[in-house]
């Protein structure tokens, strides 16, 4: 299959790499920034119109329960309190909320008949005042008749009876089963010298952003619509979902975007606020907002993040060359299961990290539990997949006696081997991890750590040295969400991006995202873009969004595709808009529209540059001068300058109909590689970074400076999902920490103080400008190193390294187990 | 719910408002004054994007009623600056890459204008002991510490 490379499609990319961009590449400042800075920035809680009124949830205090009765009388006497609705009475009005997976398995807005988690709505109230309305909460009774829990995703595989959540889907928590091989997988275990075997845990954490998920609707009787304002992305590619679960047509429903405080995937896709508000404001005629409180956002926010087991295979020849990848996966997605195995299509996209291997067997078991359920956190399954990959190349290195770096170095695709297609039938599109890693160690300054490291260990110190090359995929294609389904029916395959541009009478550009802000740089990228694409000054650029009702199809920011996918849109728009101005310009200037250019502001001849028109002269003739056009018959000369362009996924192919292989679904490969030095206190378990340094190849980079910001917080949140992040549910199924004095985000002073970045750029033969996405590597890189890192460090101990996080609890565990091997060998 | 009656001063403007006793600092600023620059994102006491200037003093908005502010002078981010006169840490933000969603940064830059209040040319130490309890899930810190560390050359009358 490897070798089968016809079905790479041809690159479509128009804009090559090059030396000399003017706006490209430069670290500008950012231009959402200063209405942000100065308190001006619009959020979700920020939206407000007179006579609002607002939700609040009574949530459910059992894991799993029958609700036998609720009585709401109380509450509805309550002065303030507008409407009472329970889960009865709310499916009724609405339908099940969105949903992706296969099979589909339907969550309400508010739970009907029996509740899955703690957490779920039962009822909601909508009041004069938030204050009034979660006091409405406390008045309503709730009778619950308790059913077995759920919680371990391994003792989740025999659920039967009672313990089972949906019960229409059969006797059976096990909500979905796959097997693949992708290449001669037995072949390969039998040609193996060596087989390394791990069992690893990786935890259930989540995006948390600051800003909680929010949503304000108002509805229009005279036009019988509903607005709703909400920090959603993807609105303009399923936001019409929301209209199916109101039961309201297509049209009624506008959606508009606010801008959100962090998402990291927590925000993909709303939807229970949305239709909770919209609900309400229906019912009391008023404008309603619903806004999730800290706890709702831990317990009901259906955004927790991968929370797997996995029991893995690598075989090796004696020499370390890996030869086949196997893996048997369980994981728990909780109690619904919106976007299917979305998270395990993802990791299938990069499965081998940069490693040549030549087959992969993957065997997944999706079960679900009584916790909230999984949605998107940066990575989207794939850091899971890197944090495997890596522990077993450690181990592998461990057990073969090979250095940890010169087995990866042996291992590594190479540079002249790209375009690359893995076993799963993804392509690489281009890379050069030697350099990459190169680089790190130079900036680390490895070999100067090596000796420290080495006199410190003599001097008692437990210190160690982590490093990690793995990948970040970006540009997801819809696939990923449906190629595990047998049914043999396509799925959908479209997931573009758009931009609208306009440029008025007077020379200024205005171009219009059908995707929203959410904690990315997305005016500033489409800035840099335009200013390039026409040559003006990036004062000269407006940048807005547009809602549902204009907006185009986009699928919007996630999984690392927002700058790629909005820079061809851009380029696509700006070839419309050139091939008018050039005519226009062409006239003006006497020349051929063929040796026309853009420079400084203006459109001149190719050699002449003092032949010019200003860009602002051009468009008043495009907007008032229809009788003075060259051809006033020319049908691309209508009066005006503006272009929309929809920007297909780049580089997609369908997955092969017997599923051989998955086709190329995430293709646009980046490569990062983090190192560490730190040292552990094994009596407390706590560790502190000595240093840090990762250097990361996105392709060519727009702004170097915003794409550092996301390596490093990435790299920050990687630390928390390695160290202490952890949603965690006792037997009971009851959350042990629901709010951020428990849930530990890290704080400053869990971050590294001085973290080097470095970059390196490999463009992608497929994307405009070569540019690759970079929002997620950060995340997906830090927990493979720092586990290693720690590991390293207690080697002295013997202390292995198989489950995050590592609390310093968990360190302590660890080294007194270690100690008392010892002791008992 | 009675009301009782409260003056206070924010961004050196007098508001008188009758309150619930109940009801939140962060909630009259944000929704009584119209003033949304200071967010709300946990409503305990732990992330500090509330974080606004008592009487000088950086305070929890979440964590303080309105009725306590009683009298008190009260400074918020519409305070500081404008878009088009930035305050000298807006401006380092801004320079420095220090913010990404904004979400927690009002309560970064009202923390960061009393540690410059006390100590105009801190080390990053003495920054980063000082944002101890303001989280940030998006930009991993280094660049708010380089934001403040500029914002306060900025004030010290460099360029
Ligand atoms: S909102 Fe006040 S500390 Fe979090
Ligand atoms: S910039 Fe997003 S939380 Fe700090």
């Amino acid at each position: 299959m490897v070798q089968n490379r016809g079905y790479i499609p041809k690159s479509r990319q128009r804009e090559k790499p090059r030396e000399g961009l003017k706006y490209i590449g430069k670290s500008m400042k950012r231009v959402e920034d200063p209405r942000i800075l100065t308190g001006k920035g619009v959020y979700a809680d920020d939206i407000s119109f007179p006579e609002m009124a607002h939700v609040a949830i009574v949530k459910s205090s059992h894991a799993h329960a029958r609700i036998k009765r609720i009585d709401t009388s109380k509450a509805e006497k309550l002065p303030g309190v507008l409407a009472v609705l329970t889960g009865a009475q709310a499916a009724e009005i609405c339908g099940p909320l969105p949903t992706w997976s296969s099979p589909p398995v339907f969550q309400r807005v508010i739970a009907h008949e029996r509740v899955r988690h703690v957490g779920e709505a039962v009822a909601a109230v909508c009041a004069e005042s938030r204050y009034i309305a979660e006091d409405a909460c406390d008045l309503i009774e709730v009778e619950y008749e308790p059913l077995p829990v759920v919680v371990d995703p391994e003792e989740a595989l025999n659920s039967r009876g009672d313990a089972v959540l949906h019960p229409e889907h059969g006797n059976t928590n096990l909500i979905l089963e796959s097997k693949f091989d992708f290449g001669p997988v037995k072949e390969d275990f039998a040609a193996a010298d060596h087989v390394v075997k791990r069992r690893l845990r990786w935890p259930r954490s989540g995006g948390t952003p600051m800003e909680t998920n929010g949503a304000t609707a108002v509805w229009d009787e005279g036009s019988q619509r509903f607005t709703i304002h909400v920090n959603s992305s993807m609105y303009n590619f399923v936001g019409w979902m929301i209209a199916d679960t109101l039961k309201i047509p297509h049209h009624k429903l506008n959606i508009v975007p606010t801008l959100a405080g962090g998402s990291f995937g927590a925000k993909l896709f709303l939807y229970k606020q949305p239709v909770m508000a919209a609900i309400f404001a229906k019912i009391v005629g008023r404008p309603v907002k619903y806004l999730e409180d800290r706890m709702e956002a831990s317990l009901t926010n259906d955004a927790h993040a991968s929370d797997r087991v996995y029991y893995a295979e690598l075989a090796c020849k004696k020499d370390g060359t890996f030869l086949s990848f196997r893996q048997r996966i369980i994981d728990d997605y909780g109690a619904y299961f919106q976007y299917g195995v979305g998270q395990h299509g993802n990791a299938l996209a990069q499965v081998v990290g940069p490693y040549k291997i030549n087959s992969v067997g993957v065997h997944v078991q999706a079960v679900l539990t009584n916790k909230n359920q999984q949605g998107a956190y940066r990575g989207f399954g794939s850091e899971v997949a890197n944090f495997v990959i890596e522990r077993m190349v450690d181990a592998a290195a461990e057990e073969l006696k090979i250095d940890f770096l010169e087995i990866r170095r042996r291992n590594f695709i190479q540079p002249d081997q790209f375009p690359y297609l893995i076993p799963t039938g993804n392509m690489y599109d281009s890379g050069d991890y030697e350099k990459v890693l190169d680089e790190t160690l130079k900036i680390l300054d490895y070999k100067g750590w090596q000796k420290k490291v080495a006199e410190m260990r003599k001097a008692g110190r437990y210190v160690g040295i982590g490093i990690a090359t793995t990948h970040e995929r970006s540009v997801f294609s819809s696939t990923e969400f449906w190629m595990w389904n047998l049914d043999g029916k396509i799925g959908w395959t479209s997931s573009p991006d758009s931009m609208s541009i306009k440029i008025d009478p007077r020379g200024r550009i205005y171009g219009t995202l059908h995707s929203p802000f959410w904690g990315n740089s997305p005016e500033t990228v489409a800035t840099q873009v335009i200013a390039e694409q026409f040559q003006v000054d990036p004062s000269n650029i407006e940048i807005t969004y547009s809602d549902t009702d204009k907006g185009l199809h986009s699928t919007g920011p996630g999984g690392s595709r927002f700058t790629v996918m909005v820079t061809g849109a851009i380029v696509g728009a700006a070839a419309i808009l050139k091939k008018k101005i050039y005519k226009i310009a062409a006239h003006m200037l006497e020349a051929n529209p063929d040796d026309m250019e853009m420079r400084d502001g203006h459109v001149s001849v190719k050699g002449a540059p003092q032949k010019k028109v200003s860009l602002q002269d051009l468009a008043f003739h495009a907007y008032y001068m229809r009788l003075s056009m060259p051809d006033p018959e020319d049908p691309d000369l209508t009066s005006g300058l503006d272009a929309t362009y929809v920007y297909d996924h780049p580089v997609t192919t369908l997955p092969d109909p017997k599923r051989e292989h998955m086709g190329i679904f995430y293709p646009i490969m980046g490569h990062m590689c983090h190192s560490m030095v730190v040292e552990v206190d094994p009596e407390t378990g706590q560790f502190t970074f000595l240093d840090y340094a990762c250097v990361h190849d996105s392709g060519v980079m727009i702004n170097p400076m915003t794409l550092e910001g996301h390596m490093r917080g990435g790299v920050v949140n990687g630390i928390g999902s390695a160290t202490s992040e952890h949603y965690y549910y006792d037997k009971n199924g009851q959350p042990t920490n629901t709010l951020l004095t428990d849930y530990l985000l890290p704080s400053i002073s869990e971050a590294p103080a001085n973290m080097k970045c470095g970059h390196v750029e490999t463009p992608s033969p497929f994307t405009e400008y070569g540019i690759k996405g970079g929002g997620e590597g950060g995340r997906m890189g830090t927990p493979p190193a720092l586990a290693q890192a720690i590991e390293d460090a207690l080697r002295p101990l013997g202390v292995k390294i198989t489950e995050l996080p590592l609390t310093q609890k968990r360190i302590r565990q660890l080294v007194r187990e270690a100690q008392t091997k010892r002791a008992a060998d | 719910m009675n009301k009782e009656k409260i003056t206070v001063t924010v961004n050196g403007r007098k508001h008188e408002k009758e309150v619930e006793p109940r009801r939140l600092l962060s909630d009259f600023i944000r929704e009584d004054l119209r003033l949304t620059g200071t967010h709300v994102g946990c409503e305990h006491g732990v992330c500090g994007t509330c974080t606004v200037l008592v009487n000088g003093k950086s305070q929890r908005s979440c964590l303080t009623f309105a009725v306590m502010a009683d009298g008190a002078e009260i400074q918020t981010i519409e305070g500081l600056g404008t878009a088009e006169k930035m305050h000298p840490l807006q401006q380092g933000f801004w320079e420095k890459h220090g913010l990404q969603c904004g979400f927690c940064t009002p309560g970064m830059l009202m923390t960061a204008v009393e540690l410059l209040k006390e100590n105009p040319n801190p080390s990053v130490d003495e920054v980063r002991e000082a944002l101890s309890g303001n989280l940030c899930r998006c930009t991993g810190y280094q660049t708010i510490v380089e934001s403040i560390q500029r914002g306060a050359e900025i004030m010290r009358g460099g360029k």
